[in-house]
């Protein structure tokens, strides 16, 4: 084992209910170093959102419950803590789906991530003028009406506002979610760029593995509510499961079964 | 009087009536926008507010600041209202949340015949001179008038609040994307207690206005109850329509009075708007301006 850096964050083998029946997490330990990007992968219905929603106490407004183990944050227990006083201790969580605020304007929506004031009314100025400095198209497209600016734009929009709160550590879910390549390459160099300039831990959810393969050095396998695997980045790109089911490197016949499976689901995000 | 004459009056004394109704109906769409909560009991709000202006304008305090006491209990009972009543709701079936509104009605209404009786009250000595006001050849009862322009003064701040200030941001955020707005530090409670204070407050000076123009008792509550097909034609989450809506219902309330009276003596004046919205309904079940997700191209 390497030395690892102390973790920001540690999920003491959780499990989690929905309605008090629906179990979904049976058990999942992970850590995120302190300034690190750590990957969750898997498939669909595995419980990633469901992972990042327990962490950010979005789980609570969802009529779901951390049952067993433990959150820490900073060495604190926060599994028991409301979503709002989580959010003020430093988690943010950027919802999958590009959930901008559709009817207030790009700078409405980043004024809103700056609403806890953290740091008093002056720092919102400066913060707007950060996002807008890692998000130059933002600033462009300010006065628009958030639901009606591009995919990408929307992207933006929604981690220029989880930037806006002053995180610690983000939860990013699915942020390639439907995005053309060139955009999730321009989305990916600027959230790298934050997590080194801005010492933002990151604990990314992808289904794009080579991608959170490349921007993460560590990652973990979730499979049906259980990690089933997890390693650098760099072994995980060798590991035959991995290759076979996740990157579809296989020569058996090109992409296989795990992307067959979810094409129907993508397809159908597309068009939504 | 000649009927292009009578026409243009019906047609302003509407209008600024409407202004009064606007006023309402923006508190009870903040209401259901914010939290979902479809409120039957809008019209007791508006009662209550206008007993308590009533009140302490009888006592003597000058009639702006009677208003001032009232905005003040209304925010306070308004975000009583949601702590006690609806805050332990929340997630429940929207059915159980409506009558729960119902139940607040009766509620309000019992006690507020039990504080103030029965008996017509009228603002005495009269809070607007009686001598009307004459623009053109248009003859406006100045209540009318300033009835009309205290209502387009609070709807503008109220719109200034939400487009500018932090907290109608995210009032507005909330509207649009509950979760996305938690995830941010956003309090929905707070949310949610916000918006029944300010329905309490805009139904509050909606109610001692229409009290001024028709004298207060117990049925001023049904003038309260005219937000709910001023936000039908509107759309139920819509801050325009609810101002446009108003301002419509007043002036089509006013019209079936004035030229359909004749023909169903009675009660047509009030129950005009209830029909059109009815009719409205089959038509445009949306309302002119209600949102349906923004679809983007
Ligand atoms: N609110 C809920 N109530 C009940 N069950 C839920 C709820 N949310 C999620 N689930 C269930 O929990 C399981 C995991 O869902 P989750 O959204 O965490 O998966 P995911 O890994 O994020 O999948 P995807 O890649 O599709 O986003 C699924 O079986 C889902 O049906
Ligand atoms: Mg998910």
């Amino acid at each position: 084992m390497e030395n690892k850096p102390e973790p920001i964050l540690k999920l003491n083998n959780i499990e989690v209910k929905y309605h008090e029946v629906i179990l979904v997490l049976k058990g999942v330990s992970i850590e995120v170093p302190k300034g690190g990007i750590v990957a969750l992968l898997g498939a669909n219905g595995a419980g990633k959102s469901t992972t990042l929603k327990a962490i950010s106490g979005l789980l609570k407004h969802e009529d779901g419950e951390v049952t067993d183990g433990s959150i820490e944050f900073l060495g604190e227990q926060i599994h028991k803590k409301r979503a709002v006083e989580i959010a003020k201790m430093g988690i943010v969580q950027v919802i999958e789906g590009r959930r901008v605020f559709e009817h207030l304007t790009v700078e409405q929506n980043l004024l809103v991530g700056g609403h806890m004031r953290k740091g008093g009314d002056k720092t919102v100025k400066e913060r707007l003028e950060m996002v807008y400095h890692y998000f130059p198209r933002l600033k462009q497209k300010r006065k628009e009406i958030a639901g009606f600016v591009s995919g990408g734009e929307q992207q933006m929009t929604v981690v220029g506002r989880a930037l806006m709160t002053n995180p610690k550590l983000m939860l990013l879910d699915e942020p390639s979610m439907g995005l053309a390549p060139l955009l999730i390459h321009e989305i990916f160099e600027i959230i790298t760029r934050l997590h080194e300039k801005e010492g933002i831990s990151i604990l990314l959810v992808e289904q794009n593995v080579k991608l959170a393969l490349n921007v993460a050095p560590y990652a973990y396998v979730l499979e049906n509510g259980r990690i089933v695997l997890d390693d650098t980045s760099e072994r995980l790109k060798e590991n035959e499961d991995i290759k076979d089911f996740y990157l579809g490197l296989t020569d058996v016949g090109g992409r296989k079964s795990f992307r067959d499976v979810k094409h129907y689901k993508r397809r159908k995000r597309w068009l939504t | 009087m000649s009927q292009t004459n009578l026409f243009f009056m019906t047609l302003t004394t509407g209008l600024m009536v409407g202004g009064i109704y606007a006023l309402v109906a923006l508190g009870w769409v903040i209401i259901y926008k914010c939290s979902g909560v479809l409120n039957l009991a809008m019209g007791e709000l508006t009662i209550i507010g206008a007993y308590v202006t009533l009140t302490f304008y009888q006592m003597g305090v000058p009639f702006v600041l009677a208003v001032v006491i009232s905005l003040i209990i209304g925010l306070v009972l308004g975000i009583l209202t949601e702590r006690v009543f609806l805050d332990r709701l929340i997630g429940e079936p929207i059915l159980t949340v409506i009558m729960v509104t119902v139940g607040l009605s009766f509620f309000f209404r019992g006690l507020v015949e039990f504080i103030w009786g029965t008996n017509t009250r009228v603002f005495q000595p009269p809070v607007f001179p009686l001598k009307p006001v004459k623009i053109g050849f248009l003859v406006i009862g100045s209540v009318y008038l300033w009835s009309f322009v205290t209502a387009i003064v609070l709807l503008l701040i109220l719109v200034a609040f939400f487009q500018y200030t932090r907290w109608g941001l995210a009032m507005q955020a909330t509207a649009d994307d509950e979760m996305a707005a938690i995830s941010l530090g956003v309090s929905a409670r707070f949310v949610y207690a916000a918006a029944w204070a300010i329905a309490f407050m805009a139904a509050g000076v909606g109610g001692s206005l229409l009290g001024n123009i028709n004298g207060l008792n117990i049925s001023v509550s049904y003038l309260g109850l005219l937000v709910l097909p001023a936000v039908v034609l509107g759309g139920l989450n819509s801050i325009p329509g609810a101002i446009v809506g108003g301002l419509a219902i007043g002036i089509l309330q006013n019209f079936a009075g004035a030229y359909l009276d004749q023909y169903f003596p009675g009660g047509v004046k009030q129950i005009f708007p209830f029909v059109f919205m009815v009719v409205f309904l089959l038509f445009k079940p949306y309302g002119l301006w209600g949102w349906e997700r923004i679809e983007r191209v």
